[in-house]
């Protein structure tokens, strides 16, 4: 892909809070429209953010199967950590569309993403590392790492719902 | 002494009944009472040798409320010392983790070796005579021990050895390091969580069989989905089913699961392609400890706690997990992936794979215990429901699974240390 053909910034920044929405309001069955067939989520641990889920523990190391499953647990009522459904809202921000690597287009945005639950208040803070992809005149999601500045989950205690 | 009028737990053998006093998940002076009862009386676990590998490697690390560092020294010898500049107390080792010749205190310069002696003071000519660097030494706590590569530190100074505490326990984690035959390795990434709940309550936790069901259905059905069922396990052999006491608070549950385990229960899962690898480690256990015991190892998992605080998790992968109260209704958990050293990359992607389904943070099933026990937690505020119930099984010969003796075996031992009498009239002395 040459650089002409990147996408805006504004269009990448569109796609993120339509994207950032959807988790927001729990419409996960549409959010899962925004992946790839193969697409991956990835968090890696506090303490190695740069870390290879194949030699490291990660916090979460979803395959496109893994991710599917996530959603229909979440969907269920036996997800106990998220039933009921937490409150979250989602800022990004700092949005940029770095560069192209094969067709994949390189995307990084910081988040906080703030969760509500039993009248505690917990702001999970870092940034995405997106690989994106063109299908047709969508954009869609191939990889979403999720890698946190909170040097540990605390108080947050887990994190149950889509980072 | 504070206004103990009701006991901690309630034990009626004759009628089967265990009751444990709420009290103990919420009250403040409870929890002073344990940190100088049972944090600074028993053996905890402080790290893994595999941590700190080489000469100069150190670890940082929060124990028992105490700021400590893990370190190898420049004579290989694995140290504990405690992190605070004998001089006017600034912590001497900065970063979490890393390699240094020396531990220089950034506050007046003084500088230690890694094995913690003072070499380095600037201006030691206006000191007196009686000042000696030896007298300066980085301080280390009474007692350090390592238990197949396990290091724990105890800061009574009178207490039995690491090796008679550990008792019944030695067992189980000598079926966890005899996995490897070069010794096991903590794999990198720290699982750094919480919970807003009682420290107690993850103990229980950890080894309960009852709750697997009803809290943990989503993994189950998670499970089902790629195909692993438990009805299709092996039935050529009787079941192993076992729940233990092991002495001084220790407990374990053991037995046959539907999930795979990366040392050596395949499932369809891991991929036809993986079997034959599988058979093959299988074999090389049979060789090493016979059918027996390679039957134990490989096919069976184990929930290990060892009091009071270390959960040894041997299951669909092995997480070393500890925890400690900051207050009654709040703890820090830290979490870690144990592995073969030797373990092949595509084993051990596959391990940390398989880890990640049930276990940590985001895994798919640690949040709805965390989410349980934090329930519990907000409960308690119900102080006019003062006992909670652990009789289960109380009156079988032969305790199941789904039982609750292992909970009875650390609350036994718990609410000895907690009420023995010469400790409490030591404390008056003092």
């Amino acid at each position: 892909m040459s650089t002409n053909e990147l996408p805006s910034r504004t269009e990448v920044e569109d796609f993120l809070y339509k994207e950032a929405a959807l988790l927001d309001e729990w419409r996960l069955e549409e959010w899962l429209e925004l992946l790839t067939e193969d697409a991956v989520y990835q968090i890696p641990p506090t303490d190695v953010p740069e870390g290879d889920s194949r030699n490291t523990l990660f916090i979460v190391a979803d395959d496109a199967i893994r991710i599917r499953s996530r959603v229909k647990q979440l969907l269920s009522k036996f997800a106990w950590a998220e039933n009921p459904h937490s409150r979250t809202r989602r800022m990004i921000a700092n949005v940029r569309v770095l560069g192209a690597e094969g067709d994949n287009i390189l995307v990084s945005a910081n988040f906080a993403v703030h969760r509500m639950r039993y009248e505690s208040v917990d702001t999970y803070i870092g940034h995405y590392d997106l690989k994106l992809v063109r299908d047709g005149k969508l954009l869609k999601i191939r990889e979403r790492r999720v890698i946190l500045d909170n040097e540990a989950l605390r108080p947050h205690g887990k994190i149950s719902f889509i980072l | 002494m504070n206004k103990v009028t009701e006991s901690y737990i309630i034990e009626d053998q004759k009628a089967g009944l265990f009751k444990v006093n709420r009290r103990t998940f919420t009250d403040p002076a409870c929890l002073e009472d344990e940190r100088r009862r049972i944090f600074d009386k028993c053996w905890i676990y402080v790290g893994h040798e595999s941590e700190v590998p080489h000469a100069g490697d150190y670890q940082s690390r929060n124990v028992a409320g105490r700021p400590l560092i893990l370190v190898r020294g420049d004579d290989s010898k694995i140290k504990v010392l405690f992190n605070t500049c004998t001089h006017r107390g600034t912590m001497v080792c900065r970063q979490k983790s890393g390699n240094a010749k020396t531990f220089q205190c950034p506050y007046h310069a003084w500088t230690f070796n890694s094995r913690g002696d003072l070499i380095g003071v600037p201006g030691e000519d206006s000191y007196s005579d009686g000042f000696k660097r030896e007298d300066m030494a980085l301080v280390a706590p009474p007692q350090v021990d390592n238990y197949r590569g396990f290091i724990f530190a105890c800061f009574d100074r009178n207490a039995q050895s690491l090796y008679n505490y550990l008792a019944g326990a030695r067992e189980y984690l000598d079926l966890v390091a005899d996995q490897s035959e070069l010794g096991m390795k903590i794999v990198a990434g720290q699982q750094s969580y919480s919970a807003r709940a009682n420290w107690k309550l993850l103990v229980e936790n950890s080894y309960d069989g009852y709750h697997g069901l009803p809290t943990h259905q989503r993994y189950f059905s998670f499970l089902a989905d790629i195909g692993i069922n438990f009805k299709d396990r092996d039935m050529s052999a009787p079941p192993i089913q076992k729940v233990a006491d092991l002495g001084n608070g220790h407990a374990v549950l053991e037995y046959q699961s539907a999930w795979g385990r990366p040392i050596a229960h395949w499932v369809p899962p891991f991929g036809e392609n993986t079997k034959p690898h599988f058979e093959e480690v299988r074999r090389r256990f049979d060789e090493r400890f016979g059918p027996e015991r390679s039957r134990r190892i490989c096919e069976t998992s184990r929930n290990l706690g060892i009091f009071p605080n270390l959960v040894i998790n041997d299951i669909m992968a092995i997480t070393v997990r500890t925890f400690f109260p900051v207050s009654p209704d709040y703890m820090e958990v830290n979490a870690w992936a144990l592995a073969p050293i030797e373990e092949s990359a595509e084993d051990s992607a596959l391990r940390l794979d398989n880890f990640l389904t049930f276990l940590g943070p985001g895994g798919f099933a640690t949040p709805d215990d965390v989410e349980m026990l934090e329930s519990c937690q907000r409960g308690f505020a119900n102080r006019e429901v003062g006992w909670s119930d652990i009789s289960r099984g109380m009156k079988r010969d032969q305790p199941a699974l789904t039982d609750e003796m292992q909970m009875r075996a650390f609350w036994r031992r718990w609410n000895d240390l907690m009420t023995e009498p010469q400790i409490r009239r030591a404390r008056k002395v003092a």
